[in-house]
């Protein structure tokens, strides 16, 4: 018999090169290969669905039309009518977050968004965007947005410390979100089906019936990966959302 | 080739700013205002602001323990940026709340 299995939860997450010898040479790591597939997919959807141009839509032009409706819906009500600059970036960025959720949940397939240094990197793009923003809507009012509006001025030295801490707070708690949800909801799929096969290596027969228990709980949490797939996508829209609306209005 | 609407003798900037407030880009109409991003389940509140909690501290840890570095303090600016980190979380959470 071979070794005993064990639960190795963590090594799902670790990089290889892909595509062979060419890819090895460039370092392109599976990571990357997901990253264009996601790329490819929303390319792909929103280019065939929208082909017909059918005035009633079929299956997936409604699809398409819905994906567009409804960033343009969450720019306009969340930043107001200045959204419609930053239309094309938040629909960009909803949908890659989105696709490479929704595809890292296929066995084989890798989650990039379970990399910090994929989700740092667009917060930070998020941020600096947001700064980028501010400064050239307001110049240099946009410091007055570390002062709250109304405080005594002698509280000034604590407060400003704070706002900046908490400004700067916002790429690490949006990258943060993002890749321990992720993270979390991998390894605990990857406990639940380690269990399954522990309890068969243990126990036989008995423990191959009884491994039915974890794995309808690993049938329950693909749902819920799909529910956390879409609302972290969402959320991390809605605070960019959030962010370019205090960019522009400050306040 | 047809006439776009307005007749030839419309300049092309008048018909391009009524374009754009036809598509509200220099409309004045005022923002809706911030939508809810954190209606939820308990759950995922709960979740949100412990992040929100722990990013600003860790933010404040990371610049103290860096200015004691460069300085040679330790731990003075450690313990100032722990507590002004901490206070930030809070600011966030309430940020998040607040009406």
């Amino acid at each position: 018999m071979a070794a005993p299995p064990t639960i190795d939860a963590l090594s799902q997450f670790r990089l290889a090169t892909s595509l062979g010898p060419i890819g090895a040479s460039v370092n392109f790591t599976n990571s990357n290969l997901i990253m264009v597939a996601t790329a490819a997919a929303i390319l792909a959807l929103l280019h065939f669905g929208m082909r017909p141009r059918a005035m009633i839509p079929g299956r997936l032009q409604a699809l398409a039309e819905l994906c567009y409706s409804f960033i343009a819906d969450m720019c306009l009500d969340t930043i107001g009518p200045e959204g419609r600059r930053y239309f094309p970036f938040v629909f960009t960025l909803f949908f890659f977050i989105l696709f490479g959720n929704l595809l890292g949940l296929f066995p084989y397939f890798f989650a990039f968004t379970s990399h910090i240094a994929v989700t740092a990197a667009l917060a930070l793009l998020v941020f600096v965007l947001s700064i980028f923003v501010a400064v050239t809507h307001h110049g240099m009012r946009f410091f007055t947005y570390f002062f709250p509006q109304g405080a005594p001025v002698a509280l000034a030295p604590v407060l400003v410390p704070i706002e900046i801490l908490s400004f700067l707070s916002r790429p690490v708690s949006l990258s943060i979100r993002l890749f321990a949800n992720i993270v979390a909801g991998h390894v605990m799929w990857e406990v639940f089906a380690g269990f399954m096969l522990i309890l068969t290596a243990a126990l036989g027969i008995a423990g191959g019936a009884a491994s039915i228990l974890p794995l309808a709980i690993n049938v329950a949490l693909v749902g819920f990966e799909l529910l956390v797939a879409f609302l972290q996508a969402y959320v991390f829209a809605i605070l960019t959302c959030l962010y370019l609306h205090d960019a522009v209005h400050l306040h | 080739m047809s006439d776009p609407p307005g007749g030839k003798d419309v300049s092309f900037e008048e018909r391009l700013r009524a374009a754009r407030s036809r598509q509200g880009l220099e409309g004045t109409q005022p923002a809706k205002g911030r939508s809810d991003p954190f209606a939820g389940s308990p759950w995922a509140i709960g979740l949100r602001v412990g992040v929100e909690l722990v990013a600003a501290l860790m933010v404040g840890v990371a610049i103290g323990w860096l200015l004691d570095r460069w300085l040679g303090t330790r731990p003075v600016f450690l313990g100032i940026f722990v507590l002004l980190g901490g206070a930030a979380g809070i600011r966030n959470v309430w940020r998040l709340f607040a009406p």
